[in-house]
């Protein structure tokens, strides 16, 4: 991706320049010259961001991560985690942590959001990751806000030149199919489905018609027949939106392709976590094609 | 009666072939045909054989076991308003299901599923017949029917919800509504076997309940053992409707709909009704099922939606007339 690699580098640059005179910063970005204060006290609502926060945060400067990021279906960053205060995304104890920043995502509880706005709390909301591109952006994003350019940019870099090495040409791609709870299937324009593509996968779901994603009955994943199935592994208790995923047709196509992988943590949010899902789907796919030969 | 035998039979047959060739995945009707009866170990076999055939065939269980179940239910309370899914057995019957699955045990044998929805049905159906009484007045079968049903709806959404699973919750409509999509060979196996025998069970009472007609002193002077058909209905009713709602929710109103639309093609007599209306209960699902697919095949429209929209104007009407004849 030259356009993407080329932009937030440039930025990347700015930033550490930027870092050298926060005043400076604060004046170029709009704000009063001198109340561009690091916040000190941040707590952050959403599992997403709060991995970028830990991951970008300084010292100390993270007081509080949602639940999930203890949760070890959910979280790549779960020992991480522990270090920090647990909050459930209720305005109450959000606010009772004293936070000069409330960092949430788009979706968080927007009741919630509003509250602690009234309150006079500063309150940052990200956008969901639904691509590769945007990891960049969102990092450098988390970096600003928390103060931390520098940081953000040399992980950015790091991000990119790892990225840059999974994207190849792959003139032979086998069929994968991405086969969640209740059918659905994630399409090409999903952060899920552009890791299988880095990873050398043709996604079904295109050329079945469900490009954006969305709940692709049994049959046409039958009939699709992907080499391989790549599903999320079950949660305990049971339900029947799972059982879809022990279905026989789904059995089947495993014994005819190869094991479905499991998307866990690493593909939930939009993390530099995402290199090891596609370097975990580039050893799955070299295994198919190793088979296949 | 031979003539309705053999209209209902060919309604069933034609409904359960459509049920066959319907789908998502456009295949030829020839195609799809072969496919199910050669096999060439293709993905249309797959989709036949795996996706179609089961979902048809649990149609024709489960509509032919409901159907049943409200004939049954309905002779023996002589109480045209008796169904199983109003009178709360399907509610207790998913309560059943619902803790056998969250407790695990359905993982760990498969029959425990099923067993468990009898065993919620048992307790629904033997509820249900005390609160009501023998005779089973109209206001007090349906009073106690709406209180278990809500009972054990409240519990199902309460165990849902307490469940570890994310998706459980977003479960309560699948049980309350029910559905047959993505279901396997496995529900039919699972399922098969309590409806054989609840079905024979049911079969058995044809005579008796004709007896029954004519009150229940007649009935014993006839040679009717009340006890047994009693026991039977019981344990029959529990039988079906547990499997069923085992693998595809509550669905509600079948058993109130079809014994009401042919009882005057059987002369009115209960025995001869229970047959008719397991044949008419199959055809019911199987035509909702085909309509849930052909109307809005993406949004998995439950079942239920579909048989209470045609059920529950009748049911008003029922009631109404109930009312005016005074019950």
């Amino acid at each position: 991706m030259p356009a993407g690699a080329v932009r937030p580098m440039s930025v990347s640059v700015q930033t550490s320049k930027l870092t050298l005179a926060l005043g400076l910063a604060g004046a170029l970005l709009g704000a009063p010259v001198t109340a561009r204060d690091v916040p000190k006290r941040v707590v952050s609502m959403n599992l997403c961001t709060d991995q970028l926060a830990m991951l970008i945060g300084g010292q100390g400067q993270i007081v509080s991560v949602s639940q999930l990021a203890a949760d070890p279906r959910s979280s790549a960053m779960v020992e991480q985690a522990k270090g920090y205060l647990t909050n459930h995304g209720r305005a109450e104890e959000i606010y009772l942590m004293q936070p000069d920043l409330v960092l949430a995502g788009t979706y968080t509880a927007r009741a919630t959001v509003r509250m602690l706005e009234r309150l006079g709390i500063n309150v940052v909301t990200f956008e969901i990751t639904n691509s590769l591109d945007a990891i960049p952006e969102q990092m450098i994003q988390m970096g600003h806000v928390l103060g931390q350019e520098a940081k953000a940019a040399g992980l950015v870099a790091q991000f990119e030149a790892t990225l840059a090495e999974y994207r190849a040409d792959i003139a032979n791609r086998p069929k994968a199919a991405l086969y969640h709870a209740n059918g659905y299937t994630s399409g090409d324009r999903s952060l899920a489905g552009e890791i299988l593509t880095v990873a050398g996968f043709e996604n079904i779901a295109a050329s079945a018609g469900y490009a954006g994603g969305g709940v692709m009955p049994l049959e046409v994943l039958a009939m699709a027949q992907p080499e391989a199935v790549i599903q999320s592994a079950p949660y305990g208790g049971g339900s029947r939106a799972e059982e879809i995923m022990d279905h026989p047709v789904v059995a089947a196509l495993r014994e005819n392709g190869e094991a479905g992988g499991l998307t866990d943590h690493d593909w939930m949010c939009g993390t530099p976590f995402v290199l090891q899902a596609i370097a975990d789907m580039t050893d799955l796919r070299t295994r198919i094609q190793e088979a296949a030969e | 009666m031979s003539r309705l035998a053999l209209f209902l039979s060919a309604l069933v047959v034609v409904l359960f072939l459509a049920a066959l060739v319907i789908g998502p995945a456009n295949l030829t009707i020839t195609q799809s045909l072969k496919a199910l009866v050669f096999g060439d170990g293709g993905p249309m076999t797959l989709v036949m054989r795996e996706i179609r055939l089961p979902r048809a065939i649990l149609g024709l269980l489960v509509g032919g076991a409901l159907g049943l179940a409200g004939a049954a239910m309905q002779g023996y309370l002589r109480n045209p308003l008796a169904d199983p899914g109003l009178i709360g057995v399907s509610g207790s019957a998913a309560l059943g299901a619902v803790l056998s699955i969250q407790m695990g045990l359905a993982a760990a044998l498969a029959l425990a599923l099923p067993l468990m929805a009898l065993g919620g049905a048992l307790v629904g159906v033997v509820l249900v017949l005390l609160l009501a009484g023998p005779r089973g007045s109209s206001l007090t079968l349906i009073l106690a029917g709406i209180a278990i049903s809500a009972f054990a709806g409240a519990l199902t959404s309460l165990v849902l919800n307490l469940s570890p699973n994310p998706y459980a919750a977003s479960e309560i409509i699948f049980w309350m509504m029910g559905s047959l999509a993505d279901r396997s060979m496995v529900h039919v196996w699972i399922a098969l076997p309590l409806i054989v025998i609840g079905a024979v069970l049911l079969s058995t009472l044809s005579r008796g309940l004709d007896a029954l007609t004519l009150g229940e002193d007649a009935a014993e002077a006839m040679g009717i053992n009340l006890t047994r058909l009693r026991l039977s209905l019981i344990f029959g009713t529990a039988a079906v409707v547990g499997a069923s709602t085992a693998v595809a929710g509550a669905i509600g109103f079948v058993g109130l709909v079809v014994p009401h639309l042919l009882r005057p093609w059987v002369s009115a007599r209960p025995g001869a009704l229970l047959w008719a209306s397991a044949l008419g209960g199959a055809a019911m699902i199987l035509a909702s099922d085909i309509l849930v697919r052909v109307v809005l095949p993406e949004r998995d429209l439950k079942l239920g939606v579909v048989t209470a929209l045609v059920g529950a104007p009748l049911f008003l009407h029922l009631i109404y007339r109930t009312r005016r004849w005074g019950a």
